[in-house]
């Protein structure tokens, strides 16, 4: 039990003393976490957008098909993530196996699903009357748009919550895709599994409060803009 | 810090976790390496199965592996050359120190096949990695088939420490390295629950070599400075330090390049 203690004693040693492995690991994960979730939301909500006001043909089969990638596990798309970006794949070229822009790239695969589906809900959800009140007003269709977006907004910070907390805490894209190189591709999650994997379970736990604290210090700064958008 | 680093600043290497879970690469071997060269390595510690699987994809440019069977196998395929053998440890069976099998003392073969035969709990890495293709073929050096489905063998699928852990919970005998098994016991401030009952038999011996990706194979592999990687490490000055990289006063690795 005592390593339980002696982890939260190390996980305030390592950030108050400024461990310098600490703080790569942690500007590790800010820094692909950060890039996973832009690309997410810059993606993710014109398709979560155009779902959630279109009728079409196919459209609830499109719709499973989505709430199935919901699920997609992170093993799974590190795997082809990584068959694709190997020399030996497809994007070989490109260089980025062993980086953080190729882990952002799987980190984006796993955050899309979500922000879509998400904001195709809160789209689907907004008051029916919206639409033909702002035909009606004259609204061209880019402030038909904006308009749309500012009344779904506390759901697509909910959305883009809800993907960031998968993307900064997993694993298997990370590991597979970064290779836990020190210095470069090492995040929280990834340390945390190889001092586990050393039998350091007291800096495993220290890593994990760390973990904690920036997704706390995510949310407060979230919650802190929202405030200001009220 | 997401950028590669200029061209000839560092060097890819996939190698066993044994060399990274002890501490030595990241304690001596790569800064070393970097204040004498400049060059920066950048390891993945992988299973060696997986280590020398990275180098048929061209993924990395030089490999520290132990496995020397296995490494064959990708020499003679034309994937790796330059084939170094730089230095050994030795794998030990470690299980509880009421060795309720009845094994101290044994040698391998007959160990394995009185474990065997009590269906004594064994704890399997399961991985492919290095430490467990030598288990495998100590089961088969016993005439015995690997007991993969029996009840008493537990095979982790995780690394050496994990499987140590693992081992120590269920009472299990396993079989690890030596190096890893001082920074085991090193973390239980030098009394673990597991000990070691069999050790010393060469058929135990366990050498770590380093091989260089083929260029011919993969046109984008830095080739020069994995050469460089493996003369430096079997270069007189290195193989002392490395000698002299000690946990709990032990050492975790002999040099023997050149031997």
């Amino acid at each position: 039990m005592d390593y339980l203690l002696h982890g939260f004693f190390q996980a305030f040693q390592l950030l108050v003393q400024g461990d310098p492995e600490t703080y790569s690991a942690v500007t590790a994960t800010v820094l692909v976490s950060s890039m996973s979730i832009c690309a997410s939301l810059t993606l993710g909500i014109p398709l979560g957008f155009f779902l959630g006001i279109n009728d079409f043909r196919g459209k609830k089969i499109l719709r499973t098909l989505l709430d199935t990638l919901l699920s997609f596990p992170t093993v799974v798309i590190g795997l082809l993530v990584y068959a694709f970006l190997s020399k030996r794949g497809p994007l070989g070229d490109l260089g980025l196996l062993f980086t953080l822009p190729g882990v952002a790239l799987g980190q984006t695969l796993l955050g899309l699903p979500i922000i879509i589906a998400m904001t195709a809900t809160a789209v689907e959800s907004l008051d029916k009357r919206l639409r033909p009140t702002l035909i009606t007003l004259g609204a061209t269709p880019g402030q038909m748009l904006s308009a749309t977006l500012l009344e779904a907004r506390y759901s697509l910070m909910l959305a883009a919550m809800a993907a960031y907390g998968r993307i900064v805490s997993e694993v298997g894209i990370s590991m597979m895709v970064g290779g836990n190189i020190k210095w470069h591709t090492r995040t929280i999650t990834t340390a945390i599994a190889l001092e586990t994997g050393k039998g350091e379970f007291a800096v495993g736990i220290a890593l994990g409060i760390v973990l904690m604290i920036v997704a706390l210090a995510v949310n407060i700064g979230v919650a802190a803009l929202k405030k200001r958008a009220t | 810090m997401a950028l590669p680093a200029a061209a000839g600043q560092s060097l890819m290497m996939a190698t066993t976790t044994s060399t990274a879970n002890t501490g030595l690469l990241d304690e001596l071997i790569v800064p070393e390496f970097q204040k004498e060269t400049g060059i920066e390595i950048k390891f993945i510690a992988v299973g060696t199965g997986k280590a020398l699987k990275m180098a048929e994809n061209c993924d990395v440019d030089v490999v520290l592996v132990h496995a020397p069977a296995a490494e064959q196998v990708y020499v003679n395929s034309g994937v790796l050359m330059d084939r170094t053998q730089l230095m050994y440890n030795d794998f030990v069976i470690i299980g509880p120190d009421s060795d309720p099998a009845g094994i101290k003392g044994m040698k391998v073969v007959d160990a394995m096949k009185t474990i065997a035969g009590k269906n004594a709990f064994f704890a399997s890495r399961g991985d492919n990695s290095g430490t467990n293709k030598k288990e495998i073929s100590l089961w088969k050096a016993a005439g015995l088939a690997v007991p993969d489905k029996a009840d008493y063998y537990v095979q982790t699928g995780q690394g050496m420490i994990a499987t140590i852990t693992v081992a120590e919970e269920k009472g299990a005998y396993t079989m690890t390295d030596r190096g890893t098994y001082i920074k085991y016991a090193h973390n239980h401030d030098g009394n673990p629950a597991l000990k070691i009952l069999v050790e010393g038999d060469e058929v135990l011996f366990n050498q770590y070599s380093a091989l260089a990706v083929n260029p011919a194979k993969c046109p984008d592999v830095q080739y020069d400075l994995a050469k460089k990687f493996i003369a430096w490490m079997a270069s007189p000055a290195t193989q002392k330090k490395i000698g002299e990289f000690k946990l709990l006063g032990k050492v975790l690795f002999t040099p023997n390049a050149g031997k």
